[in-house]
């Protein structure tokens, strides 16, 4: 290092020559730093791509259409998804009309009626925390009301209450999100041309917020049609051979089925597992792009 | 059904359609009128008589008032919760501030354009078709009429009939300030309150919309707030000038402009602040 | 033509007003209460889970004493005699949690800076989605990818690695949390303005300098409470451990033996076939009640933190 002369009469704290020579040194931590950033971002993608890759490379031998129609069996050969598959798809349905109505009229409610107050933020307070219960903790709650309390036994509506209960905070905070990006000066407007408080939430403010409500929902039944633990809480069977037939017929559900395969020893299993897996994420991904696509489409309007 | 619509919209608000149509009759008479946003005393002892059929601009510099006052004429102020409001304010007779008058039915006679030009994002015919259809109106054929009425009457007809059905935010900000007169024709109201209507339009835009406020003078009374003392001495026939939340001077526009009685007045408009 | 229709707009919205006034009101009048009921819905939600829990444990703690619970270091529901300390599952729950930080912290903090501070507007625009993807990737998945994938390369790595042990589930707990610890952060850091950035850089720092010395002390608070967010879900989550990390409850700790998690045991008692009424089946409401409890403390931390340490620009 390169230390100033010590010049008592002009004194000078920084030294350009001082200065100019660690620059280049702080440009080399620099860079270096920068590469080791972005190799920890790499690390994400690289797994998410190993994850994807070998779930293709283990599951693409079993995908079929037989695959897709046939019930679950001991023989590898013969096995298949579809009790899963309408188990999940009626979760769904299900939930959808659930978490929406729900979820929805939540948060108009604290977005456009709710008084600043004690109640308002304990509610607010209550749903942030709800949102970090882990999963299976509802699945308790599930097993415990649903099943056993409300008497609907394993059953498709059970499931889907649970994943619905766990799935509104999300949708609450999403859907109030959306809420709060519609500007002021739309609500001014319908309130000027004599329009009640309730024609402005559900004519102007609950219309302008769609696109995102509905990303925030699409996202939270995706997270929802992927969770196990509460399922396997509420009991849905491990083993069943026919799609659930009405909303209080026993049920199964893709990751209860993929579950199953993967617990088992046997190679061939493992490889049912994959293509389940491969099914499941072909909805979820799917899912995610129709989200993000509405986000993009629709976001920026006003 | 087959209805037709008279194509001129009513002169005299509901309220006073028995009286005699005198010479000009007071629209608005504001009586000792008080605001405050908390402690803070917004307006103070506000007293002014509004004509029908006039142009009345209301002038001063930023934070005397002149936006809450106008806001306070069609309560959209109180939606501010910590307002409070004191004195009279009559709109043809009866007091707003009345515990039995609700506020829709106010701010159905009494239209507002703000601003910002805010049009909903919705389809230009719907953004106009909103306000009836709020109040009821249903029957697809008066919709057209009134859609194309409002829109003639806000002179933007020419540039958007051929693309009612495309969404508003297409338009420019100048075409959809003219979309916000336009959708508040649609419900036929009997004063127009203008809160800065030009302040984020460029000068041709605005040269339009003044041109506008002129045309629509002949079937409305129309209140406009403004920073802009040409545009207030251009379109007004009565200018209110505001200090402080108190009015200093309310006289016709003329005389503000070249004669004012009060030194403050003259101070502002000879721009030494402002 | 019906003349008496003929009237203006202004009269027929007066007409309207007059007839309609009972029905707009109904909905002018029910609509809030409709909604705050909606609202409702959610406190009545941790209402519910509370009182599941809370009544549930009481059946367990009729039998087995708090003592034990909290004080025995074995956890033995199948024996004979059986034992119930808590203890064989927090230190499980707790090895895979520290494995999965040691995993998440670094890659979550170094990912988001990257994103908040060197990746152009375009890259952005593309890794971000990606990272939306990995964290909407559900647990099972990772489980399996964890028994798979995970455990055989370690196997190959370290010899003498069980199949079920604690390294792999608690590396792939890591890769999960990731995104969260990742968008919380990079949500932190980008909301530091751009002119606090600019004066650093105007005074010749070098990007670094400014994410170092600048904007991650200012986002701080963000940070962290991201970290305590990531823990609570690593303590909460149950597929991956449930598959990979075998069932072992053991209060040793060594990540390359088997172990048992609380989620996991409570998920092996729900697969099992422990009979409605009998102390294990109330066992896993004991072990639900700590695991809420944990993940609401952590829950509170982390909102305490973001609320106390907010700073303002």
């Amino acid at each position: 290092m390169a230390l100033p002369e010590k010049q008592p009469v002009q004194k000078k704290f920084i030294d350009p020559v001082a200065v100019k020579k660690s620059i280049s040194q702080r440009l080399v931590v620099n860079n270096i730093t920068k590469i080791i950033f972005l190799i920890g971002l790499l690390f994400g993608l690289v797994v998410l791509g190993i994850l994807l890759s070998g779930v293709v490379r283990d599951g693409a031998a079993w995908l079929s259409l037989d695959f897709l129609q046939n019930a679950p069996s001991r023989r590898p050969d013969r096995a298949g998804i579809y009790p899963a598959l309408m188990g999940s798809i009626f979760l769904m349905l299900l939930i959808i009309p659930m978490i929406f109505i729900l979820g929805v009229g939540a948060a108009i409610y604290l977005e456009e009626y709710a008084k600043k107050g004690r109640m308002t933020s304990f509610i607010e307070v209550n749903i942030s925390n709800l949102a970090g219960v882990p999963s299976i903790v509802f699945g308790l709650l599930g097993l415990t009301f649903f099943v056993r309390n409300m008497g609907f036994g394993s059953t498709l509506i059970a499931g889907a209450l649970t994943l619905a209960l766990m799935s509104l905070p999300v949708v609450i905070v999403s859907s109030q999100e959306a809420i709060r990006a519609v500007p002021q000066a739309m609500r001014h407007a319908s309130l000027a041309l004599g329009a009640s408080k309730w024609q402005t939430t559900f004519k102007v403010v609950l219309p302008a917020s769609l696109p995102g409500v509905i990303t925030g929902i699409i996202l939270a039944v995706s997270r929802a049609i992927g969770e196990t633990a509460p399922l396997i809480m509420v009991g849905a069977a491990i083993f069943i051979a026919r799609a659930p037939e009405g909303i209080f017929s026993e049920f199964t559900a893709l990751p209860i089925q993929i579950y199953n395969w993967t617990s088992r020893p046997q190679a061939d299993f493992q490889g049912l597992a994959a293509a389940g897996i491969i099914v499941l994420m072909v909805i979820l991904l799917t899912m995610n792009s129709l989200a993000i696509w509405i986000r993009n489409r629709f976001s920026k309007r006003y | 059904m087959d209805t037709k619509l008279t194509t001129k919209p009513a002169k005299e608000g509901v309220k006073t359609m028995n009286q005699p149509v005198a010479a000009r009759q007071s629209v608005y008479r504001v009586n000792d009128l008080n605001l405050w946003y908390g402690d803070d005393h917004a307006l103070k002892d506000v007293n002014l008589d509004i004509k029908q059929n006039e142009v009345t601009a209301i002038i001063g510099p930023s934070g005397c008032g002149k936006s809450t006052f106008i806001k306070t004429l069609n309560r959209m102020v109180e939606l501010v919760p910590i307002v409070r409001t004191n004195g009279v304010i009559e709109y043809h007779g009866r007091n707003i501030f009345d515990k039995d008058y609700e506020v829709e039915e106010l701010r159905t006679s009494v239209g507002m354009v703000f601003q910002q030009p805010n049009p909903f994002p919705k389809s230009i015919y719907d953004n106009i078709a909103y306000g009836p259809r709020v109040h009821g109106v249903k029957n697809k054929k008066i919709l057209d009429e009134i859609v194309e009425r409002s829109l003639r009457g806000a002179a933007i007809w020419d540039e958007v009939k051929d693309r009612l059905n495309e969404n508003a935010y297409g338009l420019s900000g100048g075409q959809q300030q003219r979309l916000c007169i336009a959708r508040c024709l649609a419900i036929e109201p009997d004063v127009i309150l203008m809160d800065e209507p030009t302040s984020a339009l460029d000068p041709i835009s605005t040269l339009k919309v003044e041109e506008l406020v002129q045309e629509l003078k002949k079937d409305y009374s129309i209140i406009i707030v403004t920073h802009n003392m040409q545009q207030a001495a251009r379109v007004s026939d009565k200018t209110a000038f505001f200090l402080n939340g108190e009015v200093v001077e309310f006289d016709q526009t003329d005389r503000i402009f070249s004669n004012p009685s009060d030194k403050r007045t003259e101070d502002y408009i000879s721009g030494r602040f402002g | 033509m019906n003349s008496s229709s003929n009237k203006s707009v202004r009269e027929l919205i007066q007409q309207n007003r007059q007839q309609k006034f009972s029905m707009k009101n109904v909905m002018e009048r029910f609509m809030p209460i409709v909604l705050f009921l909606c609202a409702f819905v959610s406190v009545v939600t941790t209402i519910g889970i509370i009182l599941t829990l809370v009544l549930e444990t009481r059946h367990f703690f009729e039998v087995v004493s708090i003592k034990e619970f909290f004080g025995s270091t074995n956890w033995y529901p199948l024996n004979s005699q059986p034992e119930y300390g808590i203890w064989p599952l927090v230190v499980g729950t707790l090895e895979i949690t520290v494995i999965a930080m040691l995993v998440a912290v670094p890659i979550g903090l170094t990912s988001a800076i990257y994103l908040s501070e060197y990746a152009s507007e375009r890259a952005r625009r593309v890794l971000k989605p990606i990272l939306e993807v990995l964290a909407g990737v559900p647990t099972i998945v990772f489980g399996f990818f964890a028994l798979t994938f995970v455990t055989p390369l370690l196997v190959k790595l370290i010899p003498g690695l069980a199949i079920y042990n604690a390294l792999s589930p608690g590396i792939v707990v890591g890769i999960m949390i990731i995104p969260m610890i990742a968008s919380i952060s990079e949500d932190a850091m980008s909301s530091v303005p751009k002119k606090i950035r600019d004066g650093a850089l105007a005074l010749g720092s070098t990007r670094l300098e400014v994410a170092l010395k600048v904007v991650v002390p200012a986002a701080l608070s963000g940070i962290i409470a991201s970290i305590v967010l990531g823990m609570s879900r690593a303590i909460g989550e149950t597929m991956i451990v449930t598959i990979a990390g075998g069932s072992n409850p053991t209060a040793l700790v060594n990540p390359l033996e088997p172990v048992q998690t609380m989620t996991a045991y409570i998920v092996q008692v729900a697969l099992g076939d422990a009979g409605f009424g009998t102390i294990e089946y109330y066992s896993i409401y004991a072990v639900g009640t700590l695991l809420f409890v944990f993940t609401l403390l952590m829950n509170l931390l982390a909102n305490w933190i973001t609320r106390r340490f907010r700073e303002e620009y």
